[in-house]
């Protein structure tokens, strides 16, 4: 499982290497969100000081969802969901390999963020290690969370449309656990922001499980 | 006019739920007492709780449904019939669930809606399985949609033991169940409480019957498409057949043209 979980993560990373999707189009436009917060919030810098952690996550879930549609419109054309079907390889291996594909691009895309919020909202970064640790634990639940809901809207007309409905309740306890934590890491809360990191934990097992026993049944009926 | 979806199933449960709910609103509107702190605010009790639990009965046998979809010994289109039937039931009960608590945080809290765990944690549960409708019409090629369904409904149900477990596992300013590990109330109030259970049990079996008779129709319209869905109902006597004109000769086709289905799809 974990040979073919890296064959198809390489696979899906040199894909978004070489379309350079990521970094001309979702990178720049993660960084808009950002500035338009600032713009909402009439650059009220405490305010935005304060809001910071869960602006930066909804940043994050909405790049989310661009990476996850992108992941599987690249299987949509020259029949090459039919060549991951037919290749023999592990079902739980290919839900793996993208769900560590979207995993690998959405923590490039974090620090771009953080380094956004440091400059744009004047965010201080004071505990780096819950930081680091919360980053990478949410993003490994969104990343599973994104890819199963992913296969699920995967070849429907209305997937456009339909993929954020199916994923922004579903991931609704990472925003709050992530910016729960967050805040704690900014000094924002004395509220044990690792406590929370059991949460994020049990998001990112439960569909990580999910998706390893369910991912071949769904992409057969893609 | 008789409807297309009703069976002497659901005429007799539909009586007896009219039956009862007549007698709920009686009993709960004027003969029981009112509170000693809430006042005549307590009424709701005889809706609230209820509504709450046939949602949560709605969207367990939804999973049910699913999970006996899945399972390949029992896969059957009728457990995905049961599967989409009961969680559309079950959201009618979640939006009704959430509209009198809303109104009855109005009247205790002083606001309409709060943070609280499992206010949130409902209105979740609500959109998971408005997102889960949605995928059920986004059409597709019906097994493979039921199957995605299933696994999407199982994701879905997650959410209804914590919110279920909110009041306990969280502070909460919602109070915790009135029935459960003990009864809080007593006399005519508990009585009309359980009669409340019993009446909207048989609305939300009333409802589920309809449901699924509709969504057998809907299957079978796929299937066989109108034309012998217009042809049974001429058989029956209910619907005239149109007279042709003299210079018609050739006869209406007897199945769907190739290729398309009657949800507008073009099938590959």
């Amino acid at each position: 499982m974990w040979r073919d979980a890296a064959l198809v993560a390489g696979k899906d990373l040199r894909v978004e290497l070489r379309s350079r999707v990521t970094t001309n189009q979702v990178a720049p436009y993660a960084v808009l969100v950002l500035l338009l917060f600032g713009i909402a919030f009439d650059q009220d810098r405490p305010l935005l000081q304060q809001a910071a952690p869960g602006l930066f996550w909804i940043a994050v879930l909405l790049c989310c969802l661009l990476a996850v549609q992108r992941s599987f419109a690249l299987e949509a054309g020259d029949g090459a969901r039919d060549g991951l079907r037919l290749s023999g390889m592990d079902t739980g291996g290919i839900f793996v390999g993208k769900a560590a594909a979207i995993a690998v691009q959405l923590v490039g895309l974090e620090v771009l963020l953080a380094f956004g919020a440091v400059v744009l909202f004047g965010t201080d970064l004071r505990d780096p290690a819950l930081l680091v640790v919360t980053a990478l634990v949410a993003t490994a639940g969104l990343a599973a969370a994104g890819t199963l809901y992913g296969v699920m809207a995967a070849g429907l007309r209305v997937r456009e449309t339909l993929l954020p409905l199916l994923v922004m309740p579903v991931v609704a306890p990472v925003l709050l656990a992530a910016t729960q934590a967050w805040r704690s890491a900014l000094g924002q809360s004395t509220d044990g922001g690792w406590r929370w990191l059991g949460l994020l934990a049990c998001f990112a097992a439960i569909y990580s499980t999910a998706g390893v026993l369910g991912f071949g049944t769904l992409l057969e009926e893609v | 006019m008789r409807s297309p979806t009703a069976s002497r199933a659901s005429r007799i449960v539909g009586l007896a739920a009219l039956v009862t709910t007549a007698a709920v609103v009686v009993l709960g509107g004027w003969v029981s007492p009112p509170d000693e702190v809430q006042g005549p605010l307590v009424r709701l009790i005889y809706v609230h709780p209820a509504l709450a639990t046939y949602c949560y009965v709605g969207f367990g046998l939804s999973a049910l449904g699913s999970l006996a979809y899945l399972w390949p010994r029992t896969r059957s289109r009728r457990w995905d019939r049961l599967a989409g039937a009961s969680a559309e039931v079950g959201v009618v009960f979640c939006v009704g669930t959430l509209i009198t608590g809303s109104i009855w945080g109005r009247a205790s809290w002083g606001v309409w809606w709060t943070w609280d765990a499992r206010l949130t944690l409902t209105a979740l549960l609500l959109a998971v399985f408005l997102g889960y409708l949605a995928l059920r019409r986004s059409g597709g090629e019906p097994d493979s949609r039921a199957k995605r369904c299933a696994v999407a409904a199982l994701l879905c149900f997650i959410v209804v033991p914590i919110d279920h477990e909110a009041t306990s596992w969280w502070s909460t300013l919602h109070q915790g169940d009135t029935i459960g590990k003990g009864i809080l109330i007593h006399g005519l109030q508990l009585e009309t409480m359980l009669l409340s259970f019993v009446s909207f049990g048989l609305i939300f079996t009333w409802m589920l019957l309809h449901r699924l008779a509709l969504e057998t129709l809907e299957d079978r319209f796929e299937s066989e498409g109108v034309v012998a869905a217009i042809a049974e109902r001429r058989a029956e006597g209910r619907v005239k057949a149109p007279v042709p004109p003299a210079s018609v000769s050739a006869p209406a086709p007897a199945s769907p043209p190739a290729g398309t289905s009657y949800r507008g799809e073009v099938k590959p």
